[in-house]
């Protein structure tokens, strides 16, 4: 059975130390959140992390652990996130999101959070250093970093479902979730440009790893939440967008295919023939015509193969609804859904400004017309990795929205509000309040439990295992009868 | 099995917005190109000096 689709997303940004003489990431990522944090640091509870867990049920045969680097900076935001560095990577996880509109603002909200970090920074920094942050996914030279999202999935559902419908959902999703990319990288075919700037590092279909043979179905298994109840599926699979629509057809459909898989609703074999080759194939394609091998015979699109989820979501919606997948949201994604798919039928272009992939790529036409430019001149590059500055100032994208080229479903009011308020439907409202009200009893969080200090031995632990529970609806009361943590803990305790 | 009989026909709003692009005047073309060129020199007085060394120095660790 479906389960609220609650959502995030983890956006690991590229990093640049200007002017100094060692340009370490590490310290670069350090000095953005400790510049944004400043005193109101409240460190990250490592408890419950278990990385090296896989949903297939199996211990790791021979694989490289993922590191837990617990000495690194890592801390909690009033408005739930997670704010951390992520191997040589400043990372912000968003908090727990109930629908994409909402996961949008907080998406959104990331972006402006380290564009003030890189302010702050450069007040803690010597003159003429600078720290500058990219939401991109990789560097042009075989190094890639990640954009992942979270889904919460009933755990009931068979892992080889969710593999089986997954694959061809993430080797078709590029059509939209892509952002673009100048050329080719980790070995792929030479490319002029090609739809997503991830494609060219996936290696497996299914795995454990996120940092060499990256799969396109993660089995990290750990939930932050009742593992009994729960899985959280944690996709790798995407790119990091600027662009709304990009972001919220990414999430928005994806709830929408998991929830029909735990419903067992898609009832028919979608499977493509050598997925991890096919996603390239796709990516390469800026016609949106080539196509992939099926299982069961034949080919088809990567339009087409959308076309059929978007068929099956259209049913599903009628006969079972969209209650646990984001409800009215939910109903305009698949308005906006079936838009896009008959927009790049019809002419990818045309999406310009909706689109991250289209939208760069226009961009870079532009300029290739003015300027005469073949697309291995170093300007397009430049363009590429600009267009994702985070820097209001320098960003490409940012210059296009200014001119109005760039479709917006959130009011900025919104994504500012964002920035330090927590959604108001899951847990995140609880540990973003516990956190705004009482900065200096906050000793620690994490996703699934809260550590207060109440002024008398021992600390407390607050568990938070279920996702929905802790929202507005459940404590903002509570919030108003008990000024003092500890008398939070009583109450809770009753 | 995709089926191609099965897709929809774009809805009628969006086709009817097509049409009126390409009837369109001509002096609107000519506005939405001037428009372009003064985006494009908005955007050539932010970009970084010195493109090839720029791209050439950004190297990231991998990561995830």
């Amino acid at each position: 059975m479906a389960v609220p689709k609650v959502c995030g997303i983890e956006t690991e940004y590229g990093v640049s130390l200007r002017g100094a003489h060692d340009a370490n990431p590490v310290l670069a990522s350090s000095l953005l959140i400790n510049g944004y944090v400043e005193h109101r640091r409240v460190g990250w509870d490592f408890e419950d992390e278990s990385p090296g867990r896989d949903a297939r049920g199996f211990g790791r045969d021979g694989g490289q652990a993922p590191e837990v680097e617990t000495h690194l900076v890592n801390t909690v935001l009033t408005n739930g996130a997670r704010y951390y560095v992520d191997h040589a990577h400043p990372e912000y996880s968003t908090p727990e999101c109930l629908d994409a509109l909402e996961l949008v603002a907080a998406d959104k909200a990331g972006e402006r959070i380290l564009a003030r970090s890189m302010q702050a920074a450069r007040r803690i920094m010597e003159p003429g250093q600078e720290v500058v942050v990219y939401k991109n996914n990789s560097d042009g030279k075989g190094n890639s970093y990640g954009c992942h999202e979270n889904y919460l999935v009933d755990r009931t559902v068979p892992f080889a479902s969710l593999v089986r419908n997954l694959l061809p959902w993430f080797v078709s999703r590029q059509l939209f979730t892509g952002a673009g990319k100048v050329g080719a990288e980790n070995g792929a075919e030479a490319v002029d440009y090609q739809i997503s700037s991830r494609a060219d590092f996936f290696e497996e279909e299914v795995g454990l790893e996120t940092t060499l043979k990256r799969p396109l179905v993660n089995t990290r298994d750990e939930p932050h939440a009742d593992p009994q109840k729960y899985r959280r599926l944690h996709v790798i699979a995407g790119d990091a967008n600027l662009c709304e629509t990009s972001t919220f057809l990414k999430v928005g459909t994806t709830a929408i295919v998991l929830a029909m898989i735990e419903d067992d609703f898609i009832g028919k074999d979608l499977s493509i023939v050598g997925p991890v080759h096919a996603v390239r194939t796709v990516s390469h394609d800026l016609t949106c015509r080539a196509t992939v091998d099926l299982t069961e015979g034949g080919s088809c699109t990567a339009v087409e193969l959308q076309w059929e989820f978007l068929r099956l979501a259209q049913k599903y919606a009628d006969e079972v609804g969209l209650e646990e997948c984001g409800g009215e949201v939910a109903e305009t994604v698949l308005v906006r859904w079936e838009q896009v798919l008959g927009a790049l039928e019809r002419d990818p272009m045309g999406l310009d400004g909706t689109l991250d992939w289209v939208t760069k790529l226009a961009l870079l036409e532009a300029y290739r017309e003015r300027d005469r430019l073949d697309w291995d001149d170093p300007k397009l590059a430049l363009l590429d990795l600009q267009y994702h500055d985070v820097r209001p100032e320098r960003s490409l994208y940012e210059r296009l929205v200014r001119a109005g080229k760039i479709e917006r479903l959130v009011a900025e009011d919104a994504v500012l509000a964002a920035v330090t308020e927590a959604p108001g439907r899951t847990r995140a409202y609880f540990r973003g309040g516990c956190l705004a009200r009482w900065p200096e009893a906050v000793v620690a969080a994490n996703w699934d439990s809260i550590i207060l200090d109440v002024g008398t031995d021992p600390l407390r632990r607050i568990p938070m295992m279920e996702p929905l529970k802790g929202s507005r609806a459940h404590v903002e009361r509570l919030f108003h009868r008990c000024p003092t943590p500890a008398e939070l803990v009583d109450a809770l305790a009753q | 099995m995709p089926e191609r009989e099965q897709k929809k026909k774009p809805a009628p709003k969006e086709r009817a917005n097509d049409e009126a692009e390409v009837a369109a005047p001509v002096n609107q073309g000519e506005a939405l190109k001037e428009e372009l060129d003064d985006l494009l020199d908005e955007i050539d007085s932010v970009l970084e000096v010195n493109a090839e060394e720029f791209v050439r120095s950004y190297v990231q660790k991998g990561g995830e």
